[in-house]
C-alpha cells in the first residue's frame, strides 16, 4: 500500500498543542505526518510549501488557531489568505489542490487533529504519489 | 567539574568523529521516558541513526532525561565533549524545553542552542500499535531536530521591567480573594467588576454547603476589606474594553460606565431609591423581586454608590421626573455623566469572570418558564434568603403559599449529551442543602431529589448527604422524563423511572426546583480574543497544564481562577484564587521578565524598503526609515516585536530573518524530514 509522506506546519500555540493533546490522550492516528513547529502559521513562507512538495512531500497540512484566536492577533488570517493563493498556484503547477490543506485546530482539539491526519492520509493515499520535481534538490 | 561517576550506568555513549573549529558539535540525548517512549520506539535503532548524522559528537539514551541524573548527564557531556549544540529527543518542547535550556545555561552554553524532538506526544503515544513506523518517524524527527540544531545561533533574551500592578477581572469571591491577596502583598490592584457591586454569585446565595454558613456573613467582610484596602482601586460598574502588550507590560483600557451618580458624593443613604417612582424586576433576585430605577442591588453592596438604570429611568425614557436629583441630600445625582475610558498599565492579569447558568427553557419537558411553580436552584436560593423577595419564606410562586412537597431535579443541562457533557460539580450539594433548608423550615414537607449519580466528594460532603437522608429527604435515582401541571391546583406531576426499583412512576409536587448547569459566561469568547487565551472543549478558559499549572493561562502573565476556569465550589474557587494571586506575584516580585529573543532582524543590504513588512506587522514594530543616500530601509523595534514571523514570510527580498525559526533552519528541517532513506 502506498504510504504518503505528509509534512505538517503547525503553530506553537494551537495546533502543535492540539497534537500534544492527541498524544497525552493516546489518540491513535496514521504515522505519515511529520511536524515542523513554527510560532505562528503567519511565519510559513510559501516557499516552504513548494520546497516540501519538491522534496517529495505527498501532502502538506498547515494547522493554526481558529480565526480570532491567533496568539499574534491575525497571523492565522494572513496565513489563510496565503494558502488560498497557494492552492491556486500549485494547481497551475499540476499539483492536486487537495494535497495542501489548512485547518484551524485549537489546543483543546486533539481529536480534531487526529481526525484531520486520518482523513488526509486516506485522501492522499487515493491520489497516489506526487513525485513533483522527482524529489530532487532544487 | 562534575564527577564522571555521576553519569548513570544505563547510559550508552557512542562517540562519533570529532569536528574541528567552530563546527557544530551536537550531543543527542534520547529519553526512554520509562516505557512511554521505549515501549513503542526502538531507542537503540534511533541511537544508531542519530550517530550517523552530520555534526554529531555523542548520542546517549537514558531512562529519564528530565530527571536530575539525566540532566547531569547532559551537563557533564557538554563539559567533557565540548558540545556546542544539544538535541533532546523526548516529550513535547511545550513541556520540557525550559528544563533543558536551563541545563545548557548552567554549563555556560547559550540556552537557544538546544533543540527538542517530540518523540513521545508525536510518536510513541499516537502510533502505539505500529512500533516500526513509530521508530521510523522518531528517526525523522530526531534528524530534523539535529539538522535545525546545526544552524542554531546563540540568542540573548531581552529583559523588560514589570509594572508592579495587577488587574483582576471579575469581583466575585475568586476575584475578591485574588485582589486581597495581591494587595496584602503590597501590590496595587485594579479590580474591575461589570455589575454595580462586587460580590458575584456568592452574594446571591443564602447558605453555603455543607457548613450552612450564612453566605453574606462570610462574604461581606471580605467585600468591605476590598473597599477599604488602600492598594485596591475598585472599578465597579466597569468593563475591560481592550488589552494590549505582554507579561509585565499590559496596557489595558477600562470603560467606567456612567452610573449617573457621583461615587465620591453618594453616601448610599437610599433616599433616592425610596422616592423613585419606577419599579423594575431585580436581576439580583433573578427577577423575582423588584427594585427601583435608581438602586443598589443588595443592601451590603460595595461600593454602596447607587446606579441609575437608564433603560427604565423616567428621565432617560420620557425626559421627566428627576425626583432622585431633587431628593438626594448629597447632590450626588449627575444626569450628564458619561462613560469614561481609563487607561491603566499592569504587569499581570487575573481572570475571575465566573459563570452563567444553563437556561432551563432549553429542556421543555420540565416546563420551566411555562409552569410558574418550576424554579431554578438560584431562584430557590433567593426565596430562602432573608433579604430576598419573600423575606426568606419559601413560598411557591403561583399562590405564595408554603409548599407541602418539593422535588429537586439534578443534572439539568449537565452530564447531558445534548447540553453539557461535564458535571457542574456543585448542584448535588446545593440541592441537598436546599432540601435540608426546606425540612428546617417545614419539617412536615415531603422532599425528593431525583438524581443520576449523587456526588458528595468534598470535605464534609458525604457526612452532609447522610445527615440530609436522616432528616427524611427522599433520594430517588432516576431522571425525570416529563413534568405537567394540574391546571386547577398548579401542582406539578413528575413522570420518572426509579432505576433502583425498576419502575416507572408518577408523583405530584407543589414545587419543582431544577439544578441547572453551570456554563461559561456568554461573552467568554470576547474576553478570550482580547486576552489571546485558549478555551477548553467545554468553553471554559484553558489552564496552561491540567495537572501542574492549574492557575496559569496559556498566555504568560495571565492567571485563571474560580469558575471561569471550570465549575467548582466556593472553597476550591478561593483556593485557586489564592493560588493565582500567588503565581501572579512572581513576576511582580522579580520586577523584570525575560522575553524570548526570537525577534525579526533586517539585512539592510537585501532590504529594498518596499514596506510590505511594515504593513503586515500586527504590532507596529516595523518602521521604514530613510538612511543615508535617501534609501529606505525597514527597522525593527525589538521591544514591540512579538516574534510571530509574519514579516519574515512576507518579505519578497528575503531580507528579514526570524531568529530561531530562520528560513535556512526550516528549509533544512524540510530536507531532512523528506530525505530518501526515510521512506
Amino acid at each position: 500500500m502506498f504510504e504518503p509522506r505528509i509534512v505538517g506546519f503547525t503553530c506553537n500555540w494551537c495546533t502543535y498543542a492540539g497534537a500534544d493533546l492527541a498524544g497525552t490522550s493516546r489518540i491513535q492516528y496514521p504515522p505519515n505526518i511529520r511536524i515542523i513547529r513554527v510560532m505562528c502559521t503567519g511565519r510559513i513562507n510559501p516557499e516552504f510549501i513548494l520546497k516540501a512538495f519538491k522534496r517529495g512531500a505527498d501532502g502538506i497540512l498547515i494547522g493554526g488557531c481558529h480565526i480570532g484566536d491567533c496568539h499574534y492577533l491575525e497571523g492565522n488570517y494572513k496565513a489563510r489568505n496565503r494558502y488560498m493563493l497557494l492552492k491556486k498556484l500549485i494547481e497551475q503547477f499540476g499539483i492536486e489542490p487537495e494535497r495542501l490543506r489548512f485547518e484551524f485546530i485549537s489546543a483543546s482539539e486533539g481529536n480534531k487533529f487526529a481526525n484531520v491526519v486520518k482523513e488526509m492520509t486516506e485522501e492522499i493515499r487515493k491520489l497516489g504519489p506526487l513525485n513533483w520535481g522527482g524529489g530532487k534538490k532544487e | 567539574m562534575h564527577d564522571r561517576n555521576r553519569i548513570p550506568e544505563e547510559v550508552t555513549i557512542e562517540p562519533s568523529k570529532k569536528l574541528a573549529g567552530s563546527e557544530p558539535r551536537i550531543g543527542v540525548f534520547i529519553c526512554h521516558c520509562g516505557t512511554n517512549i521505549a515501549g513503542f520506539v526502538d531507542v537503540k535503532s534511533v541511537v544508531e541513526y542519530a550517530s550517523k548524522q552530520p555534526g554529531v559528537i555523542l548520542v546517549a539514551d537514558y531512562r529519564y532525561v528530565c530527571s536530575e541524573p539525566g540532566q547531569a548527564l547532559i551537563r557533564d557531556s557538554i563539559r567533557e565533549h565540548g558540545l556546542n549544540r544539544v538535541v533532546v529527543a523526548a516529550c513535547s518542547p511545550r513541556m520540557h524545553e525550559p528544563t533543558f535550556r536551563k541545563v545548557a545555561e548552567s554549563t555556560g552554553l547559550n540556552p537557544f542552542l538546544v533543540e527538542m524532538a517530540n518523540i513521545r506526544e508525536q510518536c510513541s503515544w499516537v502510533h502505539m500499535h505500529q512500533p516500526e513506523e513509530a521508530t521510523r518517524k522518531a528517526k525523522a524527527l530526531v534528524g530534523s531536530a539535529m539538522a535545525k540544531a546545526c544552524l542554531l545561533e546563540p540568542l540573548a533574551p531581552t529583559e523588560f521591567k514589570v509594572e508592579p500592578n495587577a488587574l483582576v477581572i471579575g469581583g466575585g469571591i475568586a476575584g475578591i480573594q485574588s485582589s486581597l491577596d495581591l494587595a496584602e502583598k503590597g501590590f496595587k490592584v485594579y479590580l474591575v467588576e461589570r455589575e454595580s457591586s462586587i460580590g458575584g454569585r456568592m452574594a446571591q446565595l443564602d447558605k453555603t454547603f455543607p457548613t450552612l454558613d450564612c453566605s453574606a456573613c462570610i462574604l461581606t467582610p471580605k467585600m468591605v476589606d476590598v473597599g477599604r484596602n488602600p492598594n485596591i482601586v475598585l472599578m465597579a460598574y466597569s468593563e475591560v474594553k481592550n488589552v494590549e502588550g505582554f507579561i509585565g507590560n499590559f496596557k489595558v483600557t477600562v470603560t467606567r460606565k456612567a452610573r449617573y451618580v457621583d461615587d465620591a458624593a453618594c453616601t448610599g443613604c437610599g433616599v433616592c431609591a425610596e422616592k423613585c417612582p419606577i419599579k423594575v424586576p431585580n436581576d439580583f433576585d433573578v427577577g423575582l423581586g423588584v427594585r427601583k430605577a435608581i438602586y443598589v442591588p443588595f443592601p451590603q453592596a460595595v461600593p454602596i454608590t447607587h446606579t441609575i438604570d437608564k433603560k427604565h429611568c423616567l428621565y432617560f425614557t420620557k425626559g421627566v421626573c428627576k425626583i432622585c436629583e431633587k431628593m438626594c441630600p448629597a447632590k450626588a445625582v449627575k444626569f450628564d455623566q458619561k462613560d469614561e475610558d481609563i487607561d491603566i498599565n499592569v504587569g499581570v492579569i487575573v481572570v475571575a469572570t465566573g459563570y452563567d447558568l444553563y437556561d432551563a427553557r432549553q429542556k421543555p419537558q420540565y416546563g420551566y418558564g411555562v409552569y410558574r411553580n418550576v424554579t431554578t436552584g438560584l431562584e430557590f436560593e433567593r426565596l430562602l434568603n432573608a433579604a430576598g423577595p419573600t423575606g426568606g419564606k419559601i413560598l411557591r410562586p403561583s399562590d405564595k403559599k408554603p409548599p407541602k412537597n418539593v422535588a429537586f431535579i439534578q443534572c439539568v443541562g449537565s452530564r447531558d449529551a445534548e447540553a453539557h457533557q461535564y458535571c457542574s460539580r456543585v448542584c448535588c450539594m446545593a440541592s441537598l442543602k436546599h432540601a435540608h433548608q426546606v425540612k428546617e423550615k417545614y419539617p412536615d414537607a415531603d422532599v425528593s431529589i431525583f438524581y443520576i449519580d449523587l456526588r458528595a466528594f468534598g470535605k464534609g460532603y458525604e457526612e452532609f448527604l447522610e445527615r440530609v437522608q436522616r432528616e427524611g429527604v427522599r433520594i430517588v435515582r432516576g431522571k425525570v422524563a416529563e413534568i405537567y401541571e394540574q391546571p386547577d391546583t398548579k401542582n406539578l406531576c413528575l413522570r420518572f423511572e426509579d432505576t433502583l426499583l425498576g419502575e416507572v412512576a408518577e408523583a405530584e409536587f407543589d414545587m419543582v426546583v431544577l439544578a441547572t448547569a453551570i456554563e461559561p459566561r456568554a461573552d467568554t469568547p470576547t474576553l478570550q480574543k482580547m486576552l489571546k487565551l485558549s478555551l477548553g472543549a467545554d468553553g471554559f478558559f484553558l489552564e496552561a497544564h491540567p495537572k501542574l499549572r492549574p492557575v496559569e493561562s496559556t498566555v504568560a502573565g495571565i492567571y485563571l481562577c474560580g469558575v471561569a476556569q471550570s465549575p467548582k465550589d466556593i472553597p476550591d474557587a478561593v483556593a485557586q484564587a489564592s493560588g493565582a494571586a500567588s503565581r501572579a506575584t512572581i513576576p511582580l516580585i522579580m520586577g523584570k521578565v525575560t522575553i524570548e529573543p526570537m525577534t525579526a532582524s533586517v539585512d539592510e543590504d537585501l532590504c529594498s524598503g518596499c514596506g510590505i513588512c511594515e504593513e503586515v506587522c500586527p504590532y507596529n514594530a516595523i518602521e521604514i526609515k530613510e538612511i543615508k543616500g535617501g534609501k529606505r530601509k525597514a527597522e525593527i523595534h525589538e521591544a514591540l516585536c512579538n516574534c510571530c514571523g509574519l514579516c519574515g514570510a512576507a518579505c519578497p527580498s528575503g531580507a528579514i530573518t526570524m531568529r530561531h525559526f530562520t528560513d535556512k533552519q526550516i528549509s533544512r528541517q524540510i530536507e531532512t524530514l523528506l530525505a530518501p532513506e526515510e521512506r
